[in-house]
């Protein structure tokens, strides 16, 4: 048999570039790639909040609902923007009929500044009346905040109040015009939160073109302003709820992300010195192929940015303990086919040859499992079921392919 | 080493563990965890507080009484459990704490609403219908060849047994957990459960594979019970071994690793010493009940 010396040398090579991937650090004047690859670490590793809001879509109609998902996205991303938080992930999901709003934040430190400017980002809307008896009823309009253009701060030419301009797009300046249009004579009213103040409302004189309209009245300078600029991030087009709220401290993060890399490198260590004690030589093969695995593995989470957060650490130092199980079944093997009368290097072949039905069986089930969890589950678990099935198909391919290679260059005949 | 001889302490002591798990499960109950019912989980930093100084702040200043209180010991803070409270309350509770103890470190906050709560449970129960009929097609397919002494679909029901006499011993072992340590059945536990799942289902696999390929070799020359302990004999360093390093990682998870983390590895650690257990001493001996007359 002839000795696959290129082949090892091309798994050296991978396991080399892996390492460097995985860990770059580098002296100068190379120091610059660490930078270049960073790890993408989950919330509850760097400290966060992640919040999800539940989107009040009873005023908004079938069609509508997309646009009005996509333009409160943009609103927020602006928003959280504007608190300068690294790459904010703000992302829109669907749960049966409810509409949902993911917001993840890393590493903020005034979580209850973050909420509150989340939340209380402006709400417009405009409302017809019509008198009930004495009263006034107020009746919604489809003119909201999403048909804003921009708004400008003003003052009052006689009074010297400070005013807020509103401009619409095209589609909410011919809205606003039907609503004018058919108010004549009556009092429309905008609304800034869902509240409605007297001065808020205004006889319509005359039907009004061109999307322009004023909110007077009632503001401070600074309250003006700082709507204003609300505005100009964009006025929520849809009321949104607080229903989850978690918060990771950063020095709990830090601990934990330290304790796991701990945790993780004297288990893997723990495993290598059972292998080599119970199995020598053939352990020591089996070791290093470990250790291969383990920056083959990491080096595919980093190459497709998994993000790594804690479960999903858990679930890669799980595949770890399960990594050697196909060389086990190898070496059992091969201990059986020595019994049998054959020479050390058949005997090894046909171990490797007659353990693989075993070793796919025995990972189909977790493949299942890991399978499922990734595709029916939450975030927690996803990170989990990721690192866990990448972990198990890898080690398929390491245990055999690099411990084979290893055996097949350094077992002597 | 004769399995077969001794297989019915093996019984007895399964049967024992599964009542016992049972038994638990009924008297302890499980608590399910704020990410199933809603709720709020709120850990502190706090080193120089009293628990009851705590206890008696929230019962009192702030007038919560359904908390409950745990000090962990190991980060120096307090785990408190509450019913869902909305953004204004945190932060009320939040500046109230500050006021009284001096500036507390905020390590950890979760706020659940029943609605997603609603949602997490539902998507549990899905996952584990799925992995149990994945796994359950899985065990039929892998099974679908040889029938001789043993019908092949013999093969598949004792390795769903022990799978459920895994999963029982488990649920048993968070009973006791939930009851000593107030470990909750939470999203963590059902990922755990689906683990030991698919590593009992594997174990068990390998075991009856080696089974049939004696059973081919040696067939007519040797009788049931003999094939089965030599199966066992076999494959029985490599299922302890495997478990061996399996187990050795989680130990050092255990010890080092993140305290969120300590009762899912637990869990799953009990998981797969039992697996490994049902494996080689009930699911080969239960074959001889099975066997075809």
């Amino acid at each position: 048999m002839k000795r696959p010396i290129f082949l090892f040398f091309i798994i050296i090579l991978l396991a080399i570039v892996a390492v460097f991937f995985v860990y770059p650090k580098f002296p100068q004047p190379f120091n610059w790639l660490e930078k270049k690859l960073p790890w993408k670490l989950g919330l509850d590793l760097v400290g966060g909040t992640h919040l999800i809001y539940e989107i009040d879509m009873n005023q908004v109609a079938g069609v509508d609902r997309d646009s009005v998902i996509s333009g409160l996205r943009d609103v927020i991303e602006k928003r959280v923007n504007l608190f300068g938080v690294a790459e904010p992930s703000i992302v829109t999901a669907k749960e049966g009929d409810n509409y949902r709003l993911i917001v993840e934040l890393a590493g903020i430190k005034d979580v209850k500044e973050a909420v509150n400017q989340i939340g209380s980002t402006p709400l417009l809307e405009f409302y017809e009346t019509s008198a009930v008896g004495t009263s006034t009823q107020f009746i919604p309009t489809n003119l909201t905040g999403r048909y804003l253009k921009g708004s400008q701060i003003d003052f009052d030419q006689t009074t010297g109040a400070p005013q807020i301009a509103l401009q619409f797009n095209d589609e909410g300046a011919k809205i606003f015009e039907e609503i004018t249009g058919r108010n004549v004579d009556k009092l429309v009213c905008v609304s800034i939160d869902r509240q409605i103040n007297d001065n808020d409302c205004a006889t319509v004189q005359e039907k009004i073109s061109g999307g322009r309209a004023q909110i007077t009245g009632r503001f401070t300078p600074e309250e003006a302003k700082r709507i204003v600029s609300r505005f100009n991030a964009g006025a929520l087009p849809a009321p949104i709820n607080l229903i989850s709220q978690q918060l990771v401290g950063a020095s709990l993060g830090q601990e934990s992300l330290k304790k796991a890399i701990y945790g993780g490198l004297i288990g893997t260590l723990a495993v290598m010195v059972f292998m080599i004690i119970y199995y020598r030589t053939r352990g020591i093969f089996a070791s290093l192929a470990l250790l291969i695995y383990t920056a083959l593995t990491l080096a595919i989470l980093k190459l497709f940015s998994a993000t790594m957060t804690l479960s999903g650490i858990a679930g890669f130092i799980l595949s770890i303990g399960m990594a050697v199980d196909a060389n086990i079944l190898i070496f059992e093997r091969t201990k059986e086919e020595i019994k049998k009368g054959l020479t050390k290097i058949s005997a090894i072949e046909e171990g490797f040859k007659r353990a693989w039905p075993s070793i796919r069986d025995s990972n189909v089930s977790t493949i299942i499992t890991s399978l499922i969890l990734y595709f029916f589950t939450t975030s927690f678990v996803k990170g989990f079921a990721l690192t866990l099935l990448i972990g198990v198909l890898v080690s398929m391919f390491s245990a055999i392919t690099i411990t084979r290679t290893m055996m097949r260059v350094f077992v002597k005949k | 080493m004769n399995l077969i001889k001794y297989r019915y302490i093996f019984f007895f002591i399964s049967t024992v563990l599964t009542i016992a798990s049972i038994a638990a499960v009924f008297i302890y109950g499980l608590k399910p965890g704020i990410d199933f019912t809603g709720g709020t989980l709120w850990q502190i930093s706090a080193t120089q507080i009293d628990i009851n100084e705590i206890k008696d702040f929230f019962e009192q200043n702030l007038n919560v009484k359904n908390a409950t209180i745990y000090p962990e010991a190991e980060s120096q803070s307090y785990l408190i459990k509450l019913g869902h409270i909305s953004e204004e309350e945190h932060q009320s509770y939040l500046a109230t704490l500050n006021y009284k103890f001096g500036q507390i470190e905020e390590m950890r906050y979760e706020a659940i609403g029943p609605a997603i709560g609603k949602e997490l449970k539902g998507k549990a129960v899905w996952a584990i219908i799925l992995v149990i009929l994945g796994i359950s097609l899985y065990v039929a397919y892998a099974f679908r060849k040889v029938s001789y002494p043993v019908k092949s679909w013999k093969y598949g029901i004792i390795t769903l047994i022990t799978l459920f006499h895994d999963v029982i011993v488990s649920v048993g072992a968070l009973a006791l957990l939930g009851w000593k340590f107030g470990v909750e059945l939470d999203t963590k536990f059902i990922v755990a459960l689906l683990v030991i799942i698919g590593f009992s289902v594997h174990d068990t696999i390998v075991v009856f594979d080696r089974i049939r390929e004696n059973l081919l070799l040696d067939r007519g020359r040797k009788d049931l019970k003999e094939i089965i302990n030599d199966s066992v004999r076999q494959t029985f360093a490599r299922s302890v071994n495997t478990s061996l390093t399996l187990v050795l990682t989680l130990l050092a998870l255990f010890f080092y690793g993140p305290l969120t983390l300590k009762y899912f590895v637990l869990l799953i650690m009990t998981g797969t010493i039992i697996g490994t257990y049902s494996s080689i001493f009930i699911a080969s001996p239960s074959l001889l009940f099975f066997r075809n007359k």
